[in-house]
């Protein structure tokens, strides 16, 4: 589920998509927990796993305690782990949940969401203010993604998890996340080929967040 | 390319390969949209003058306009399209503090007035106001430190 940005290789994937950041709802909080809401709803008629058969669900967003998951998930009625790691979420969730499901759970619900008014509202300045943003600064997604995570079906799999180390090379500039993530990004990659005795062209693609062009 | 070991090298190499501001052209569109608004202001100050006010009351009804166009054009969505464009240009005189204090006070509406529109009306424009404030005192304690006789006359 994402919000307006259409004309990207992977806009005819998308289930559903918005018109406007507040899809009905008076602030952009609440659009954002509607979005992770139907979206996990969207997953679930999907998948065809009804919620009272998910053991637990991982997840998280941008805001302040996670807000949107927990408020968008609420309803759902499911066990529930609060997932903090900003750009790494799902990963981090899709991560969790493929250890839970190898030790005592059979079905796994992993999502998260952002929205790029409240992360903007959060995190820089409000939307209205009249300031410049440099050409490195990066742009939340407003979006939401879920998966299902279980002990049977026919794939894909989750085979191998390399968590990644922090890996701080003093970038100051809160506007180049680019550069502060980078080199983290580099040493997960590394770590990942030494611990498979794969190489990168054992992949048919690498993919990362949070990167611009010029990376 | 060479190993990235240090945190200095990585940072000369991140200062390197980031795109840098436009900054001729960001000087340029500040430079004559920052001379508009003060023309503006001027003109304003013009009018008032030849229609009897003196030169104080003159200037406190620029400064009454032209933050009231600013709080008006940041709540139609348009000051952060011009603040886009010209930068320090709109950011600097004082349509820049209006929208400053506006734009929170939009934004933070949806957490309630006291909590939200009165608690966060300042985030943007509080360092500039406590500085500001702070850097006044300090001048204020310098002079009188300094220049107690004209002090006396006035």
């Amino acid at each position: 589920m994402v919000l307006k940005k259409l004309n990207g290789p992977l806009s005819r994937y998308f289930d559903q998509t918005l018109d406007d950041e507040f899809w009905g709802e008076k602030t952009w909080e609440k659009a954002e927990s509607k979005i992770i809401k139907e979206t996990v709803n969207t997953v679930i008629n999907k998948s065809g796993v009804p919620a009272d058969k998910i053991d637990c669900m991982f997840a998280g967003d941008l805001l302040n305690q996670c807000i949107s998951s927990s408020f968008g998930l609420r309803e759902l009625n499911i066990p529930f782990f609060g997932v903090f790691g900003a750009c790494s979420t799902f990963v981090e969730s899709l991560s969790l949940g493929a250890i839970a499901v190898e030790g005592f759970a059979k079905n796994v619900l992993c999502a998260t969401s952002s929205h790029f008014c409240s992360a903007e509202k959060q995190f820089r300045f409000p939307l209205e203010l009249g300031n410049q943003r440099p050409p490195s600064s990066q742009w939340t997604v407003t979006g939401s993604g879920a998966a299902i995570v279980s002990k049977d079906g026919q794939g894909p799999y989750i085979t191998h998890i390399t968590p990644g180390k922090i890996v701080d090379m003093g970038i100051k500039d809160a506007n180049n996340m680019g550069a502060a993530m980078a080199p983290a990004f580099a040493d997960t990659l590394i770590t990942h080929f030494l611990d498979t005795g794969r190489n990168p062209s054992y992949y048919d693609a690498i993919i990362s967040r949070r990167f611009r062009t010029y990376w | 390319m060479d190993p990235l070991e240090t945190k200095q090298t990585y940072q000369e190499y991140v200062d390197k390969k980031s795109p840098n501001s436009p900054i001729l052209k960001n000087c340029f569109n500040a430079f004559w949209v920052g001379g508009l608004i003060c023309s503006i202001g001027q003109v304003i100050l013009n009018i008032c003058k030849e229609r009897g006010f003196d030169t104080q009351t003159s200037g406190t009804i620029v400064s009454i306009l032209l933050i009231g166009i600013a709080a008006f054009l940041t709540g139609l969505n348009l000051f952060n399209k011009i603040g886009k464009f010209a930068g320090a240009g709109s950011l600097i005189p004082i349509t820049g503090f209006a929208n400053s204090i506006v734009s929170p006070a939009m934004e933070y509406k949806s957490e309630g007035y006291v909590m939200g529109v009165g608690g966060k009306m300042f985030t943007v424009a509080g360092p500039v106001l406590v500085f500001g404030i702070s850097a006044s005192i300090l001048v204020g304690i310098i002079y009188l430190i300094f220049n107690t006789q004209s002090i006396t006359l006035v």
